[in-house]
């Protein structure tokens, strides 16, 4: 964390997704009509994948923007206009006094207390001495391989239980979704 | 050089607290579930920039297993927002109170 010199394509680059990140984060939960939230939110993801890839994680900043922007947010979006509840946000009481104020509280000793553990501890578990594997992470293809190759080797149980977890998520959707009605094409969109 | 890993920690707890602060104020479930992928996403920030840091490529997996989880999460929390809606035609959380005790 001494402060040497830094690249300025890479400053900018942080800086970049730093503007997104936050600009996006704050309109989710600062506009009233949730279509602008859902909207800020691909903001925000798009943010988070070019810190992906100023990362040399390749593979997930391409997953960010196919799986979040082209099919959770989307979902979202369905849903909203399905259900029409845009502009239906009540006025800005708080049912419960002071709730605003005690979020904010604990919100802001919660940061403070990860910002914290990140500067005074050594990295939480001391866990460089563990980082074994040897090899640098590799970009572009290369990091798509090495991701795949731990994947479908020392993760392959995990990876074939999201097989399962993903089946059983869609036929619960599809389930609660389905009422006896005629408007069961909602569930099964993702 | 790149630039240190803090920095993108500390960018990390920013946008954990913003998502975790939405979380806890707003009252459409719709507004709550987006906060909620917020928080994933600092998580997934962090594992990616330990990742970096400890040249591991264990972090980069876990990330693709919590898109996965993330996924799975949205689409059975939006049926049951669905369900829900259908039911009182309101999305607040705040009207879902019969078991108040």
């Amino acid at each position: 964390m001494i402060a040497t010199a830094y690249a300025i394509p890479d400053v900018l680059v942080f800086l970049t997704s730093a503007l997104l990140i936050l600009v996006g984060a704050v309109g989710v939960l600062a506009t009233r009509n949730p279509v602008h939230s859902a909207l800020s939110l691909i903001l925000a993801l798009f943010g988070v994948a070019v810190a992906f890839i100023a990362q040399s994680a390749d593979f997930l900043a391409a997953v960010q923007i196919i799986v979040y922007a082209g099919a959770i947010v989307v979902l979202f979006l369905f849903v909203i206009m399905f259900l029409g509840v845009d502009r239906r946000e009540t006025v800005r009481v708080e049912p419960l006094v002071g709730q605003r104020v005690f979020a904010g509280v604990g919100v802001l000793i919660t940061v403070a207390g990860l910002i914290t553990l990140f500067a005074r501890s050594h990295w939480v578990t001391g866990a460089i001495a563990v980082s074994s594997s040897g090899q640098p992470l590799a970009t572009g293809s290369k990091n798509v391989t090495q991701l795949g190759t731990a994947v479908f080797t020392t993760y392959l149980f995990a990876f074939e239980a999201t097989a399962a977890l993903l089946i059983v998520a869609v036929v619960g959707a599809v389930l609660l979704a389905r009422r006896e009605r005629s408007v069961d094409a909602e569930g099964s969109q993702s | 050089m790149n630039v240190p890993a803090a920095w993108y920690l500390v960018l990390a707890a920013l946008l954990f607290g913003i998502g975790a602060f939405g979380v806890l104020t707003r009252r459409s479930a719709l507004i709550m579930f987006m906060c909620l992928e917020l928080m994933l996403n600092a998580v997934n920030l962090t594992f990616v920039t330990f990742s970096r840091t400890l040249s591991d490529i264990g972090g980069q997996a876990a990330v693709f297993f919590v898109m996965v989880v993330a996924a799975a999460e949205v689409t059975v929390g939006l049926g049951i927002v669905v369900s829900v809606f259908r039911r009182r035609s309101s999305t607040s959380v705040d009207e879902l109170s019969e078991m108040k005790g």
